[in-house]
């Protein structure tokens, strides 16, 4: 389950841009390796990204995983719904379950990400 | 037996199937002057042999002496019931579980133990137990930089030095802004603190009651250092909680101390038992073990170890810490002891520490020549005394009559090398007291 209408990177984080601001998850291929997430910590608003910086961090009940910046900014706003129930990264990856939005520096540095196609075989790759 | 696994044959083996000749070969890019050049050391001994000269180098210990030894570490009372208690087998092990929900004993000793530092010290959550008291200050720290992103760290100079320098000991390295604040009167400095808390201040520590023995009321502080965004760490003494308000009702956000007083003596090098305590929204930043209570899926109560994402052997390089275990002897003993005085217990043991403190600087101060160093203070079972002469001096002196006067301030502050540290604990008598007095007027 890859969504056509985002952009991807190599740490399983997608990114959906609207008007300058990037929207930021991670993928279905990531919650499912961690397992029932148990925690997110979101980052504080206001934290200046660069393009590959880690963001924040997720937990699930036997690993913890940093979320990286897929491109920098600054962030604006954080999913704070997460705090009283992170399953949601679980059961809607792309949808509810959105972790930070940020303001986009340079928006070129999206295009650089991979495309769904590009992810798809990424993943692929990756499972041999 | 020999204490080197392998054989001759077996080095011969591995040292051919690398391609090097000898050892000293493998050795060959270690400078020499790293190098070891041969151990000292005598013949072996038999046990008999070995037994006798263990105990003649005990025998030159000086025990028995009356003390007023404190700073940081207090001679009180341990119950033989005590030790019945963590020695049984079902207890006794010094070290944390590492195949944990098979030693629900342990585990559920570890909860107790949490639950009681919460209790003692107002907070929410607790830890398993760090190495020590001073070690609990380094990590209190590292926490603080990890919740608040910042980089400055100032610590008042009434907090341990023994702390404070494990403190600098430890970051030394790490790139951090860390300030010591002159505390002025025996307490930390309001008006340089104030000056000093920034926006880039992560933590403001204070210890209460002080090295000094001084107690204080940090509300004000908690205020001051959470209206620029940083956090309060207090470190307190354990037994002084059964009559002072806790931190926790200060606006301490992370409260820490050595907890040797619950039920450890008093001895060179420990072990020694540093505890932890926080607010629950500060938990996933917290270091160490954290044993939580649960039910299986049969619904009967059990322990786990839980939240060990924070720890290093699933979060790796990016753990809260390096620190993957807990002093599970310590903190085994500390609850035992705690749970043998109750909350009732402590509460009388506490006030039976103030008022021989009490009554002992009365005495004292009849001395000629001694008066209070801080006289404005209160104090909880230690005090500063002024002396007419080199504390260091009179220390060695009423060593001789059996006395171990206190502690000699001048070792770290030089300002005050006439100033004796004396401690109070519910071991010493009205006599030991007038004792240590009477022999003062004679040396003084």
């Amino acid at each position: 389950m890859v969504p056509k209408d985002l952009s991807y990177t190599r740490e399983h984080e997608w990114i959906r841009v609207a008007e300058g601001i990037g929207t930021v998850g991670i993928t279905d291929h990531a919650q499912a390796a961690l397992g029932d997430i148990t925690f997110v910590e979101l980052p504080p608003v206001g934290q200046e990204l660069a393009q590959g910086a880690e963001a924040c961090a997720v937990e699930s009940a036997k690993a913890a995983a940093s979320i990286y910046a897929p491109a920098g900014g600054k962030v604006v706003a954080v999913n704070e719904a997460l705090e009283d129930d992170p399953g949601v990264v679980n059961s809607d990856c792309y949808g509810e379950g959105w972790i930070y939005k940020i303001e986009l520096d340079n928006p070129a540095e999206v295009d650089a990400l991979m495309d769904p196609a590009a992810y798809e075989e990424f993943l692929a790759q990756e499972e041999h | 037996m020999p204490f080197i696994a392998n054989t001759e044959a077996q080095q011969r083996e591995m040292l051919a199937a690398i391609g090097v000749e000898s050892i000293e070969e493998l050795f060959a890019d270690i400078p020499p002057e790293l190098l070891c050049c041969g151990l000292d050391i005598p013949p072996g001994l038999t046990e008999q042999e070995a037994r006798t000269k263990m105990a003649a180098l005990a025998g030159r210990n000086t025990t028995g002496q009356i003390g007023f030894l404190g700073g940081g570490f207090y001679d009180h009372f341990i119950p033989a019931a005590l030790e019945a208690i963590v020695t049984r087998s079902e207890f006794y092990t010094a070290y944390t579980p590492y195949q944990p929900e098979i030693s629900q004993g342990t585990l559920q000793a570890i909860y107790e133990f949490q639950s009681a530092i919460c209790r003692l010290v107002d907070m929410e959550v607790a830890n398993a137990s760090i190495y020590d008291g001073g070690t609990a200050v380094y990590e209190a720290i590292m926490m603080a930089l990890r919740i608040t992103r910042r980089n400055q760290v100032i610590i008042d100079d009434s907090v341990s030095p023994i702390h404070r320098k494990m403190v600098r000991s430890y970051t030394g390295n790490l790139g951090i802004d860390l300030e010591e604040t002159a505390s002025r009167g025996g307490l930390p400095d309001r008006d340089a603190l104030a000056a000093q808390i920034s926006d880039a201040t992560a933590a403001v520590i204070v210890q209460n009651p002080n090295f000094f023995g001084c107690i204080d009321d940090v509300s004000d502080l908690a205020e001051m250092v959470h209206a620029r965004g940083g956090l309060l760490i207090v470190s307190c003494y354990p037994i002084a909680m059964g009559l002072l308000k806790p931190p926790g009702q200060m606006g301490a956000d992370i409260v820490v101390g050595e907890g040797q007083s619950l039920g450890m003596p008093v001895s060179f090098g420990g072990p020694y038992l540093g505890f932890m305590a926080t607010r629950k929204k500060h938990i996933r930043k917290m270091p160490g073990r954290i044993a939580g209570r649960t039910v299986d899926a049969r619904g009967r109560e059990g322990f786990v170890l839980t939240l060990q994402a924070r720890e290093q052997h699933i979060r790796r390089e990016k753990a809260t810490s390096n620190i993957c275990t807990n002093q599970g002897l310590c903190a085994l003993t500390a609850v035992v002891y705690l749970s043998l005085l109750g909350k009732q217990g402590l509460r009388e043991l506490a006030r039976v520490c103030a008022e021989k403190a009490d009554y002992a600087r009365e005495r004292l101060l009849q001395v000629p020549g001694v008066t209070m160093r801080f006289p404005k203070r209160w104090y909880f079972n230690e005090f500063v005394l002024n002396l007419p002469m080199a504390a260091d001096k009179v220390i060695r002196a009423l060593f001789t009559r059996n006395i171990a006067a206190g502690f000699p301030l001048g070792r770290y502050w030089p300002e005050m090398s006439n100033c004796l540290l004396v401690a109070l604990t519910e071991k010493r008598t009205k006599e030991d007291i007038d004792y240590l007095a009477h022999a003062l007027e004679v040396i003084l």
